[in-house]
């Protein structure tokens, strides 16, 4: 059956769910992105361009993911892992230094804002890539 | 947003929602109560869009238009989404995929309420 596919695949089962909740943080992030920069870009413009990178980097993860390939596999690898020092990194930093964030990014408070989603996923998903991997070399 | 069909919105996803996490947790595939639900719920949530354009073409504006119409959109994608991905994963883990959409539309209920407060729909 799996004789050609180097690993399990990763939009499969669990994976499709993962797809599903990444599309939407991607939509999510872009649209709120999208509205604070074309809007009060210079109320906050670091908390806006966080935004927009963030939103950049679940739509790559959510098509890494759903692509499924090695490379796209590599890919949503690396973007789990920037997802989690981000939420940790600016989630600290928005905490400590809340003048520095007059407004919401998706990773403030830790992902407050989104149930904790956002700090969540990418350990969920570094997790279902890794087992991905562990079986594929078993 | 408030009003009788916000209210239906919220308790038509929590409906579906309970449905297809019962499935998941049976380890059921989704099955044709979930795909109706889903379908009864788009058409609940386009009958909402409907109200509120016509609120906003009497000249009525939420405080963030574009906040507004970008929550508006994501909630009518949200069903056939949901669809589509479940019917690509007839499996339990599809179930899940249904009652993880349907949860996120009784927050986007609640964004959009807090977003423009005033209108009432239905």
């Amino acid at each position: 059956m799996a004789e050609s596919r180097p690993a399990p695949a990763t939009n499969r089962g669990f994976g499709r769910v993962l797809v599903a909740v990444y599309l939407l943080f991607a939509v999510a992030a872009s649209a709120r992105a999208g509205v604070q920069i074309a809007t009060r870009f210079d109320e906050a413009p670091l908390a806006y361009a966080l935004s927009a990178l963030a939103a950049c980097v679940y739509i790559v993860a959510t098509v890494g993911l759903a692509r499924g390939t090695a490379f796209g596999r590599r890919l949503a690898v690396a973007c789990c892992t920037f997802e989690f020092l981000g939420v940790v990194v600016i989630g600290a930093a928005s905490v400590l230094y809340p003048e520095a964030f007059p407004d919401e990014t998706v990773w403030s408070a830790f992902g407050q804002g989104y149930g904790y989603v956002p700090l969540v996923l990418p350990v969920l998903g570094l997790y279902w890539l890794w087992r991905g991997a562990r079986d594929a070399s078993t | 947003m408030h009003g009788p069909l916000a209210t239906l919105t919220t308790i038509t996803s929590l409906l579906v929602a309970g449905w297809a996490l019962i499935g998941a947790v049976r380890n059921r595939p989704p099955d044709r109560v979930q795909f109706i639900g889903l379908g009864v719920l788009g058409l609940v949530i386009v009958a909402l869009t409907v109200m509120a354009v016509i609120a906003m073409a009497s000249g009525e504006r939420p405080a963030s238009m574009a906040t507004f119409i970008g929550y508006l959109i994501t909630m009518i994608c949200l069903p056939p989404l949901g669809a589509v991905l479940a019917r690509l994963e007839p499996t339990r883990w599809g179930s899940v995929i249904v009652t993880v959409v349907c949860l996120v539309v009784p927050v986007l209920v609640l964004r959009l309420h807090q977003t423009w407060a005033e209108v009432s729909v239905g």
